[in-house]
């Protein structure tokens, strides 16, 4: 079910912890499994719970727990955007509704294309960046007035 | 980027956080200092509590002596953990400082292991700041294949390592007993204290949490005493202190100040308001923490005790900034969803009440507000404070409170008018979001 180079990235994040305490990988685990496979299925966490020899539900909790794992299915582009108070006097929510108005779609759905999701997250930590969204979870893009967005769309092939 | 002190040194630009030009900047000599001299541990714990360090998470509890409680003699594993999850809307310090400078807090962990006889140590940082991630382990990577972090550091027969690991996405997280639960591989629920983390901790055993900016503040007081440290800021207010401005200003970022600095002192240096616009309100510390209006926040000193007089928090230094433009029934209920989102769930006061909270926030601010929703807003926020296990209630509870407080005129005309005491082309102008357009 996970590729070998996923599997050795898990095992680096074994070695992080104490010999008895395998759990602790849990949470990287599950962010590399997604990152290779798009989203968690429950094959997957299933998978992870095998690896770390944890009980499949223990993982679903944490799974289920934190706001940057997937548990559905989500477009080739995660586009996550903070609305709360500091981004949102500096645009956060316009920047949010420019993109439901340019994609189409609301929070938490995908294009008809699969090309984009979209996700309305919390603070991300970077305020003065505002408006911040993220990309896929892994890439923060800073300062999105309408001309940066039209930008980062174009660039999501 | 704001202003430098020592913990910010961007000015050497994007390369400025490799190891090279950390020890350039004379980055790991209070670490050779102490492994040189073989420093004992109860001094360096002295030179902290001189400094008047104070915890720069929020709470700011004194580091010294949060130190002094970890066990000496304790046979077995003890841990040092940095809390680099700042999720607080308003804070962002944590993330520059680890951008900038990663092995200051490295080398400050180290410290810290020294001091406390700790073998190990993890650093839990934000899920969203991938790229900060990534390259903390890149530091760490630098740091070992230099001898400062491993067996034997530096030849000494102390010996220490150190781990990234990296968040999802909770809040919550930055409590500390949910983010050692975290670092355990479960959900990231706060334990009931007592026991503190300095006996059950990290796999129960001793275990002591600081944040980023703390960590990243021991290296200086090593190098010139606790006394100089001190003096940079005020009494019982040691240091500079990082400040991250956001809102209605012209240049947000963080400014790293002395303790006690004129708030308008550092508004003036976030280029004053943007638009030449008049203040409204100021968060002071966090979204947490009690809003100010204007008038108050502008007679203001940025230390713990002046912002503690005025009624507010100094927090984690978190200055989120409003004019005239904003709403404040809106801004409440970006505030109140937040909560109610990142409520972990485990209290029921917290869980029920922080949805209440949005409801009534979210229907006043819909037109739908009721005659006595304030009544009901300020007995929930009653229902929900000290009767939690962790701070994340009060900390729904006191901006709902400290805005009906200040602007409850606005509410009750929202309530009577079924809309916003501020025309919404005026909030809209405020973002600055459609200034191209």
């Amino acid at each position: 079910m996970l590729s070998q180079d996923a599997l050795q990235k898990i095992d680096r994040e074994i070695a992080k912890y104490p010999a008895e305490q395998k759990q602790s990988a849990v949470m990287g685990a599950l962010a590399i499994a997604q990152m290779e496979q798009g989203w968690l299925s429950n094959e997957t966490i299933e998978a992870v719970a095998g690896y770390l020899g944890m009980a499949p539900v223990a993982v679903y909790e944490v799974a289920s727990f934190y706001n940057m794992y997937d548990l559905a299915p989500v477009g080739k582009y995660k586009i996550t955007v903070c609305t709360n108070l500091p981004c949102a006097l500096s645009g956060g929510v316009h920047a949010a509704d420019y993109l439901k108005q340019k994609l189409g779609v609301g929070f938490n759905e995908t294009t008809a294309d699969g090309k984009f999701t979209l996700k309305e997250g919390e603070c991300m930590g970077a305020c003065g960046d505002a408006p911040v969204m993220l990309v896929n979870n892994v890439r923060m893009c800073s300062f999105m007035q309408p001309e940066q967005i039209d930008a980062l769309l174009g660039e999501c092939k | 980027m704001g202003a430098l002190g020592f913990i910010l040194n961007a000015e050497e630009g994007e390369r400025s956080w490799r190891l090279a030009e950390y020890v350039k900047r004379g980055g790991y000599s209070a670490l050779k200092k102490i492994i040189n001299e073989k420093t004992p541990a109860d001094q360096i714990v002295g030179e902290l509590k001189k400094s008047s360090l104070r915890g720069r998470g929020g709470a700011g509890f004194p580091t010294g002596l949060k130190w002094s409680f970890m066990p000496r003699q304790f046979p077995g594993a003890k841990y040092v953990v940095c809390n680099s999850d700042e999720g607080e809307p308003g804070t962002f310090k944590d993330r520059d400082i680890l951008r900038w400078n990663p092995h200051m807090v490295i080398e400050g962990m180290i410290i810290a292991g020294y001091a406390m006889g700790c073998a190990r140590g993890y650093n839990y940082i934000h899920g969203e700041i991938w790229e900060i991630y990534k390259r903390f382990e890149e530091a760490l990577e630098e740091a070992r294949a230099a001898k400062l972090l491993g067996d034997n550091i530096l030849g000494s027969d102390f010996s220490f390592e150190l781990q990234a690991h990296h968040g999802y996405g909770a809040y919550i997280c930055g409590e500390e007993t949910a983010l050692l639960e975290s670092i355990e591989g479960k959900k990231g629920q706060p334990r009931f204290k007592p026991p503190f983390p300095a006996s059950f901790g990290l796999y129960g055993k001793p275990t002591t949490i600081n944040n980023t900016e703390t960590f990243a503040s021991v290296p200086y007081i090593i190098n010139e005493g606790g006394d100089k440290f001190l003096e940079l800021g005020k009494p019982n207010n040691g240091g500079t202190k990082l400040f991250s401005v956001s809102g209605h200003v012209n240049r947000p970022g963080n400014f790293e100040v002395p303790m006690g600095t004129p708030f308008k002192d550092l508004l003036a240096m976030a280029g004053g308001m943007r638009g030449g616009r008049k203040l409204k309100a100021v968060i002071p510390g966090g979204s947490s923490a009690p809003v100010l209006p204007a008038d108050v926040i502008m007679e203001c000193t940025l230390d713990y005790d002046s912002i503690a007089k005025a009624g507010s928090m100094l927090g984690s230094g978190a200055v989120i900034v409003m004019d005239e433009t904003t709403c404040m029934v809106k801004a409440l209920e970006r505030l109140s969803y937040f909560y109610f989102e990142e409520s972990c769930g485990q209290c029921t006061p917290c869980r029920e009440g922080t949805g209440w909270l949005y409801r009534v926030v979210h229907r006043i601010e819909h037109g739908e507000g009721r005659p006595e929703d304030l009544d009901l807003l300020n007995s929930v926020t009653d229902n929900i404070m000290g009767r939690t296990i962790c701070a994340l209630g009060d900390a729904a509870s006191m901006p709902v409170k400290s805005f009906i407080k200040h602007f409850g005129a606005e509410f009750e005309y929202h309530i009577q008018n079924r809309k916003c005491l501020v025309p919404e082309d005026v909030q809209r102008a405020g973002s600055g979001f459609f200034k191209a357009a």
